[in-house]
């Protein structure tokens, strides 16, 4: 059936590239000229003396060991996330109990816990542990605060399988841990490479615990390297927006090549 | 949108039986990640309710205080401008977000050729970190060397983050840039997923474009736009690396919202005490959101908006 183009939120459309394209824009160019070159010429100026300066500047300020630091904390993060999450939305889907419609609860409110509500005693309870100032003491809230959103997905993913197949695995006499790996986590692929990319993302642009929870330059990750850059240089713009370019080209490589996994399980979020 | 259903816990059905005894995962599938979660999310949110009514300096042991830290809120100027500026930056987030997120979403939802091109570009601030993307605009917009400096005609003194008013504009501005995206994509999933013979049998009563969109895809987007804004609110009544990045609370205090001033009063004057009676108000607020959408939006239960179709 033909549908009528909307004329207004196409024009919209257009205006919102805009203004998302034009400050990426306008910070890509930044990043390629001198500080003075910058300050003179305008952040609108297209830049006239192309240098990788500010770039390689940043690695020499550490931006190398930040990158190794939130690497480590990303992956950590997603293996936790992929070990534990996958078997509790199994069990959110299949299993019959009233306790794990309970907990199915128990995360969905868990979704609307800001990590700033809960910093405080997260800085007790990591101090306490004698975490402060390590990785670990990041990896842990980070890969909890992301639990329930992944499980959102997840759920929803696995729902969709049909009872007949489990029927049919019945059939066979198949246990759970037959039925989980050989018909749930080969048919929830999608699910899981999302709730990959969801938990990947939310490691790598982590910020308050970073912040709250580490204080040396060796447990350093790049949001805070950026941050402390900002407050201790912020005069040099093209050498902070290099940092900002930085840090978000890894995540922009993953997204070229996972943007359907990343899209279809935002999507899913909103409900119908 | 078949593969990603809408999320819901499904009440007990009756079990379609049909000879072999289904395997089911007990409830110990689901120990490891709700252990953990409690331990990391859950505990903490107890720990507050608890550290509220204590002194606390960060380093020693903290101290039972009774109700001090409450009577101090009670009084505390600055934390009820914080609560009101939190309120009035969450409510301008929704009033510019929600209508331009919902007519790029339907938009988006069409079969237009460009739309992927488009979508590829759209989507880049949802991956930015919230740091990065203040780091950006602050940048951009700085009052020396930004784009207002360059156009005071338009920007006045060009000094965006010296007045009240035009630095709560651009935490608005600056918010409604990074998370547009994120709930138009969402509308964009609710709004193909819309029957299309809805559309159709109003194509054949005669109506428009536009009286199609306000009878069909508005209504068929209500619980959508519930989730949305309870998204919104959450996340707004939360901002914090923005403002910690942006505007710092100022000029003055004029910027200063709970979230923010909680972290100002526990890790910057090590008021833990106070700081986590402010976050326990915090917690309490989006408690109440997120209690009304999991009712609201039917979340708990299998609600549809094509019932009766």
């Amino acid at each position: 059936m033909k549908r009528r183009p909307n004329y207004l939120a196409g024009l919209g459309s257009v205006v919102w590239l805009f203004l998302i394209g034009l400050p990426l824009y306008v910070m890509l160019a930044a990043t390629l000229q001198d500080r003075s070159d910058y300050s003179s010429n305008g952040p609108l100026a297209f830049p006239e003396h192309v240098t990788l300066h500010n770039y390689t500047q940043d690695f020499s300020n550490g931006f190398g060991h930040f990158f190794l630091n939130t690497l480590l904390v990303t992956l950590a993060v997603v293996a936790i996330v992929l070990l534990v999450v996958p078997p509790l939305s199994y069990a959110i889907v299949r299993s019959q109990g009233r306790i794990t419609t309970g907990v199915f609860r128990l995360f969905l409110l868990g979704l609307a816990i800001p990590a700033q509500a809960v910093i405080v005693p997260m800085f007790y309870v990591i101090s306490k542990a004698g975490l402060y100032d390590h990785l670990i003491g990041v990896i842990l809230p980070t890969a909890a605060f992301s639990m329930p959103v992944c499980a959102l997905i997840l759920t929803g993913v696995m729902r969709d399988i049909t009872p007949d197949l489990y029927e049919a695995m019945a059939m066979d006499g198949a246990s759970p841990w037959r039925v989980f790996f050989q018909l749930v986590v080969p048919l929830s692929k999608g699910g899981l490479s999302t709730i990959m990319v969801f938990s990947a993302l939310q490691a790598w642009n982590g910020f308050l615990f970073p912040l709250v929870l580490t204080q040396s330059d060796s447990s350093k990750v790049v949001t805070l390297g950026l941050f402390n850059f900002q407050t201790e240089h912020g005069v040099d713009i093209p050498g902070l927006l290099a940092a900002v370019v930085l840090s978000m080209l890894p995540i922009f490589i993953v997204y070229l090549f996972a943007r359907r996994a990343l899209v279809q399980g935002l999507m899913g979020v909103g409900g119908k | 949108m078949t593969t990603s259903a809408a999320p819901r816990v499904e009440r007990r059905r009756p079990v379609r039986r049909s000879g072999a005894a289904v395997a089911r995962p007990g409830f110990a599938w689901a120990v490891p990640a709700t252990l953990f979660f409690l331990l990391f999310a859950v505990v903490p949110l107890i720990l507050v309710a608890v550290l509220s009514f204590t002194s606390w300096d960060g380093l020693g042991s903290p101290e039972f205080a009774g109700l001090d830290n409450w009577r101090e809120l009670v009084h505390d100027h600055t934390m009820i401008q914080s609560l009101w500026l939190s309120v009035l930056i969450t409510v301008l987030g929704v009033v510019v977000q929600t209508p331009l997120s919902i007519l790029l979403g339907v938009w988006a939802a069409g079969r237009q050729r460009n739309r992927a091109i488009l979508s590829a570009v759209y989507f880049v601030p949802l991956l930015l970190s919230a740091t990065a993307v203040s780091i950006l605009w602050r940048a951009l917009l700085d009052p020396n060397f930004g784009v207002p400096s360059q156009a005071k005609w338009l920007f006045g003194d060009g000094n965006l983050f010296g007045h009240q008013a035009s630095a709560i504009g651009v935490l608005v501005f600056v918010g409604a840039w990074q998370y547009t995206p994120f709930h138009t994509l969402i509308y964009q999933g609710a709004a193909r997923s819309i029957p299309q013979v809805l559309y159709q049998a109003a194509e054949i009563d005669g109506a428009g474009t536009v009286r199609q969109f306000f009878h069909i895809t508005l209504p068929q987007l209500r619980n959508t736009m519930i989730t949305s804004m309870i998204l919104m609110v959450v996340g707004g009544l939360t901002t914090f690396d923005t403002v910690l990045i942006l505007t710092q609370g100022g000029p003055g205090t004029d910027t200063t919202i709970s979230a923010y001033y909680m972290y100002q009063k526990a890790f910057k004057s090590f008021d833990f005490g106070g700081g986590s009676a402010i976050a326990l108000v915090l917690v309490l607020i989006a408690t109440v959101i997120s209690l009304v959408v999991v009712k609201v939006s039917g979340y708990d239960k299998m609600r549809s908006t094509t019932e009766g179709l």
